[in-house]
């Protein structure tokens, strides 16, 4: 199953790799992991996309509360949330399929923020199927290279992960 | 009062109470050391290796319950802390430790004796601090003290830079009374409900056992268990970590349980219809096979760690809160109701455990006239009445004293249990022993263990520290020996040493009393010609039958039931 484990962490040197190394030498899966400050600059909240059993995704929560720098988590995929995912990516556009990548990057809600003679620079958000199915419509091919910024997400409604 | 951060430093331990810094010079801090030069409050042990100066700390913080303090100097300083860390991480040891660092303008310069001390013990400490400025220097410590020892206690790093300690930078000092952190608040206090809830399941049980670990000791909670085992009249058995939360000596106390606990802890383990786990970590030395652990045990769980508890078992009613608190509200509950156990079933369970005990698993052969190393533990327990603090190192002479010296109370038993360091004993004696210089402090060792910290020897003779060292000398690393006899056809691949010392001349040359003992009918005479030298350390070389085996054994993928039983025990 995957889960999505959204952490505030104290702004410090170290905090990154103090949860890092923890998925490291324990073992656990890590497939996307974003962070950033917050509006609080004395916090960072992180977000990790993670896979695992019920009892491996308990340990994993348990073991980050542990960290004397984990200020909060939440599992976001326990309740109904949000989440969002950027991506770029660079394909090679010539003649007939300069309208064509166009059309497809309208259909998927997605901007060409780049063109050059032979290729576009498409910019698209959305959840990681969205942006799975995106690259799977240009076609490989086409594809120069692709970049994503990993997951992040929030809870819907008033609940909020704050100090 | 203006103070550089060198005398910042050495004022914030004082604050914290601190007697002994076992600690070993460098150039990184020289101005810690000039600092501490001019005081006379904090007393400085110099050791031999700084794998020493952490194993002595522990040993202070394991018999003391406060927290043991060690002062490094960067690069190799700080890495040769490194495997005491880790020890005292792995059994919840309060420490803290702090490594000099090279000047800040120089970190990450690849500069000399420089490595990434925080990045290297991240993965080994509860929590470590790079300190920054002099002015971050007190509250860190203050920080450091409250994190190592408060929770589930552990060892706390302190990287310490070099300039921010220089004299020519003063500060006022100010040390912090109280310190908030918003991450980290360890939740005491058990859930009532859950306390509720536990005792209901306990009272009615038929066939209880109550299995107790370290944390009933780090919490200072052996009365509140004892009074606990004694109103409900349970069988009772102890973790490695544990013994001596529970009196060894008690007839509800039926042995430690695990991979060498006893035929009868086990054997109760496995048909327990309720466990109350109090202050263990279900260790996979504890548990044996996971699957087969307990198959009719709803299991009561409580631990200060919320990761401790449905890590490797799935546990039923689970109790987040310091040990001692929960067992005192447990005791309260447990007075207020007029609950109790059915007599009834519990007098047939014990009849059971006690067809268990008459089997004598722990039984060895007496006539033999060859040393056996039971008889030096059995020995040792007589001539010190049991009441002596006993170190150990790793291997089978480590489970021979946990089995045969019935500890009768807490913070008497001192080994490395989780990390399983060799070369842990003799500076973690050393500590004990400057904590309670009139105290009896017993180190036993193996050869192969001993010689792994032996250079120890010399700061005992610095500080007067007069440790009886009790040497089970088979000439081999006994426990690899024993797992290579039974599971790799007796190819004994590099576990015999073929130059072993002579100890009696090594311990002269390092300026203490050797012994050499040859003889069984030798073994408790010498203990007591040794007990009653109280001033000297005396190192007792017990030549022992190399071929003696640990048992009982639960060997790897065995459950409880499964044990192996010494050759002449084996069941009929």
């Amino acid at each position: 199953m995957r889960h999505i484990i959204s952490i505030l962490v104290e702004n410090e040197s170290g905090a990154l790799s103090r949860i890092a190394g923890l998925f490291s030498a324990r073992g656990y899966n890590i497939e996307s992991l974003t962070v950033a400050p917050t509006d609080d600059t004395s916090l960072s909240r992180m977000t990790i996309v993670t896979t695992g059993t019920e009892e491996i995704i308990e340990q994993i929560t348990k073991q980050l509360n542990k960290l004397v720098d984990v200020v909060r988590l939440v599992e976001l995929t326990e309740s109904l949330h949000i989440e969002r995912e950027m991506m770029l990516t660079k394909v090679t556009a010539l003649g007939g399929m300069r309208d064509e990548i166009k059309r497809l990057t309208d259909i998927f809600r997605g901007r060409i923020i780049d063109v050059s003679d032979t290729s576009y620079v498409i910019e698209l958000t959305g959840d990681s199927d969205k942006l799975d199915a995106f690259i799977k419509a240009v076609g490989g091919k086409s594809i120069i290279e692709v970049v994503r910024s990993g997951v992040t997400g929030i809870a819907r409604g008033e609940k909020a992960l704050k100090v | 009062m203006e103070l550089s951060g060198a005398e910042i430093l050495v004022e914030s331990l004082k604050r914290e109470g601190v007697e002994f810094l076992f600690g070993y010079p460098g150039g990184a801090v020289l101005h810690i050391y000039d600092a501490l030069y001019k005081q006379n409050d904090i007393r400085h042990i110099l050791v031999r290796h700084e794998q020493g100066a952490t194993h002595a700390a522990d040993g202070y913080a394991r018999a003391t319950g406060k927290p043991g303090v060690v002062l490094v100097t960067s690069g190799p300083g700080a890495t040769n802390a490194v495997t005491g860390i880790a020890t005292a991480h792995l059994d919840s040891i309060p420490l803290v430790v702090l490594t000099g660092q090279v000047p800040r303008a120089f970190i990450g310069s690849d500069a000399f004796q420089e490595v990434d001390a925080v990045g290297i013990t991240r993965p080994c400490v509860k929590h470590n601090f790079l300190a920054n400025s002099v002015e971050a220097i007190a509250p860190i410590i203050k920080k450091a003290f409250y994190v190592a020892s408060s929770g589930r206690p552990g060892p706390v790093v302190v990287d310490i830079p070099k300039d921010i300690t220089a004299p020519n930078v003063k500060i006022p000092f100010e040390y912090p009374d109280h310190i908030e952190m918003r991450s980290y608040n360890p939740v005491l206090k058990g859930h009532p409900g859950q306390i509720r809830k536990a005792v209901d399941l306990l009272v009615g049980a038929e066939r209880p056992m109550i299995y107790s670990g370290g944390g009933v000791v780090l919490s200072e909670a052996s009365e509140a268990l004892t009074e606990i085992t004694r109103t409900l009249g349970y069988p009772i058995t102890n973790t490695l970590m544990g013994l001596g939360a529970y009196p060894g000596t008690d007839p509800q106390f039926i042995g430690m349980l695990g991979m060498h606990g006893t035929y009868e802890a086990n054997m109760a383990m496995h048909e327990c219809d309720v466990l109350f786990a109090v202050g263990a970590r279900f260790d996979d030395r504890v548990t044996g096979d996971v699957e087969k652990f307990c198959p009719r045990a709803k299991i009561i769980h409580v631990d200060v760690d919320p990761a401790s508890i449905s890590k490797n078992v799935k546990v039923h009613v689970p109790i987040v809160g310091d040990v001692k608190s929960v067992l005192g509200d447990i005791l309260d509950v447990l007075r207020q109701s007029n609950q109790r156990p059915d007599s009834g079933a519990l007098n047939s369970w014990w009849e059971q455990i006690r067809r268990w005990q008459a089997d004598d698993c722990l039984s060895y052969d007496r006539t033999s006239d060859k040393i056996k190393p039971q008889h030096v533990i059995e020995s040792l327990w007589k001539v010190t009445g049991g009441d002596a603090y006993v170190t150990s190192d790793v291997g089978q002479h480590q489970m021979w004293a946990a089995q045969f010296y019935k500890f009768d109370k807490p913070r008497r038993w001192i080994n490395s249990g989780g990390l399983g360091t060799m070369g842990f004993g003799l500076p973690a004696a050393m500590g004990v022993q400057l904590a309670f210089p009139d105290a009896q402090v017993a180190c036993v060792t193996g050869e192969a263990s001993i010689l792994m910290c032996i250079q120890e020897l010399s700061t005992c003779l610095q500080y007067d520290t007069p440790i009886k060292v009790i040497n089970l000398n088979n000439r081999y690393m006994g426990m690899v020996r024993q797992w290579q006899e039974f599971q790799y056809d007796g190819r004994y691949s590099h576990s015999y040493v073929d130059a072993i010392p002579d100890f009696v001349k090594l311990t002269e040359s390092f300026g203490h009393v050797g012994m050499l003992i040859e003889k069984p009918q030798d073994v408790e005479p010498a203990l007591k010609e040794a007990f009653a030298m109280k001033d000297r350390l005396v190192f007792m070389d017990f030549i022992t039958d190399q071929t003696e085996n640990v048992y009982p054994m639960i060997e790897a993928g065995k459950g409880h039931h499964e044990m192996r039983l010494a050759p002449a025990r084996e069941l009929a």
